[in-house]
């Protein structure tokens, strides 16, 4: 899988209170969900994701198993979330909704190109190329389907 | 030879298995999207309805009419399934699944991250989201990387007004927020075999805190005479030698009454030096702090006096209510001026029974004080049922003393 998008970046420690707030969670509406992204953390941000990829510092994810962090995430627009670490279930969820995760210490500018291929595993931003650890034969499968649905669309 | 964990799971730690649940769980909040995906996936049939279990805990009774109508279509499909089925009031899923179902040696895996709570049993448990969990309905089973495990030693005996929820948030603070994270944590040592179940649940219920994927205790005498209880006989676990990634070691004489404050788990202070910060609500429940022993503590605190603020308490399950109305306890709690909830996670989560508003604050018993998750502009101090009481009575962060 390969992408590229304009770099938002964010701090560590970002928990899936701050990606989507416990308020917003009784719904089965997407659209609520992107619409109140990142609220607590930054009411800009929202609007400015399409096409983004997001540089977070470690821990990216961490808190609550709510899935709607991951979706809401995709949903608005995001090709992919870069950080040192990530919490394991937004991991495992993120992969399992389609949303491309990367294991990487990125420190980049605003707003920078940042594109990537997880296959070969690398990614690139300000002139400087990094290699990456490979997802699991397993996790790439799963995102080569879009997810864990359409993985089980295919293989039930 | 191998941690726990890695016997469990069948693999040794880094490796990528294939295993069969043994007990699979969700909410009302993570079971509408489970379902949704359960559905998308084109499954027609659920594997395994025995060992799944579906209970209503996160926004209970409904809190509107969306809620309402989300949570009607689940517990339909709960009941039509042949679910287990736990309606409004039966507790929190944690608890209830702690109250004589979860056994040593099983994989369990529940939709919420303090799915962890259940390692005290010795068994192996995890949280994942919703679309994972709607795989296991369909499969019966899911994958796991096998974790390396950090050792924790702990030994001597807690001294005054320090109790389990203090030693706690004192390892989530010495591990950091990402400290453990893909890592399990396995709690041994003399001091290890001297704790209650609660004190257990207690210590496994704040491990994702560091990022852990579990924390464990190894089932022994206590475990098997908690489980004799609610009718099971199990073996013990004996531990084998094993290779911990790192190992740490607390000595529970040291651990003093601290807090953690607001918008981190690790950042802990001890109570002594925030004394006279003033409250606006305090909160004794949760699947950290809301067991049986919780609510008895904490009216030994009250008993005979009145609260100075407003003081929600709820029991984390309908099994802990009954036994705090039979001995007693409850009456002691609600005679000190204290309002009591339906069973279940309350405002933790900041939906409903006891929202914060702008600028307020909230000494809590829960394990999460993350910005406004009790409400908008709301700031959450976490401690100790000790501490909530004595803070409570005096309307501002205070030390216990009594205990």
């Amino acid at each position: 899988m390969k992408g590229k998008g304009s770099a938002i970046c964010i701090g560590a420690d970002i928990d899936t209170d701050l990606v989507i707030a416990g308020r917003y969670l009784r719904t089965k509406d997407h659209n609520t969900w992107v619409a109140h992204v990142f609220e607590d953390l930054d009411h800009s941000l929202a609007s400015r994701l399409k096409g983004a990829v997001i540089v977070a510092g470690k821990n990216f994810g961490c808190g609550s198993s709510r899935e709607q962090a991951a979706i809401a995430i995709r949903e608005a627009g995001v090709v992919a979330v870069i950080a040192p670490s990530f919490a394991r279930i937004f991991f495992r969820n993120a992969i399992n909704i389609g949303l491309p995760l990367i294991e990487c210490d990125l420190s980049c500018r605003e707003g920078t190109t940042v594109s990537f291929d997880l296959k070969e595993g690398w990614v690139e931003a300000d002139g400087k190329k990094f290699v990456i650890r490979p997802l699991s034969a397993k996790m790439q499968e799963i995102l080569t389907f879009g997810g864990l649905v359409n993985y089980w669309r295919s293989h039930g | 030879m191998g941690t726990l964990s890695e016997k469990i799971l069948c693999g040794t730690a880094g490796e990528y298995v294939d295993r069969v649940v043994d007990r699979a769980y969700v909410h009302d909040g993570t079971g509408v999207l489970t379902l949704e995906a359960w559905k998308s996936m084109g499954a027609r049939w659920i594997q395994d309805a025995a060992n799944l279990h579906v209970l209503f805990d996160h926004i209970v009774p409904a809190n509107n009419s969306t809620t309402a109508t989300l949570q009607h279509e689940l517990r339909e499909f709960a009941c039509s399934s042949f679910l287990n089925f736990s309606d409004i009031g039966g507790g929190i899923c944690h608890q209830v699944m702690s109250e004589g179902v979860v056994l040593p040696g099983e994989v369990v895996v529940g939709a919420d991250s303090h799915s962890c709570t259940l390692g005290a049993f010795g068994a192996f448990a995890t949280g994942v989201g919703a679309t994972d969990m709607a795989a296991i309905w369909m499969t019966g089973e899911t994958w796991f990387r096998v974790p390396e495990s950090i050792g924790i030693h702990l030994s001597g005996k807690f001294l005054g007004a320090a109790e389990a929820k203090d030693l706690a948030l004192t390892y989530v603070s010495r591990l950091g927020m990402d400290g453990a994270t893909y890592q399990a944590l396995e709690f041994i040592g003399d001091a290890a075999a001297e704790l209650s179940m609660d004190e257990r649940l207690t210590l496994c219920n704040l491990s994702v805190e560091t990022g852990a994927k579990a924390g464990m205790f190894y089932a022994d005498e206590i475990t098997v005479h908690y489980l004799k209880q609610v009718g099971h006989t199990v073996e013990p676990q004996q531990p084998e030698l094993c290779t911990y990634s790192k190992e740490i070691n607390f000595d529970l004489t040291d651990i003093v009454p601290v807090i953690a404050l607001p918008p981190r788990v690790d950042t802990i202070k001890p109570v002594h030096d925030l004394a006279g910060q003033p409250l606006d609500q305090v909160f004794v429940g949760t699947c950290t702090n809301g067991r049986y022993s919780d609510l008895a503590r904490f009216a030994r605190g009250v008993k005979g006096r009145k609260v100075a603020i407003r003081t929600i308490v709820i029991p984390a399950s309908q099994a802990v209510l009954q036994k705090a109305i039979q001995t007693g306890v409850l009456a002691d709690i609600v005679g000190a001026g204290c309002t009591i909830g339906t069973p279940g996670c309350g405002p933790c989560l900041g939906s409903h029974m006891g929202v914060l508003g702008e600028g307020e604050v909230c000494l809590s018993t829960a394990n999460r004080n993350f910005k406004n998750r009790m409400g908008v502009g709301g700031e959450i101090y976490l401690s100790s049922v000790a501490t909530a009481a004595a803070s409570a009575l005096e309307g501002e962060i205070s030390v216990p003393e009594g205990f």
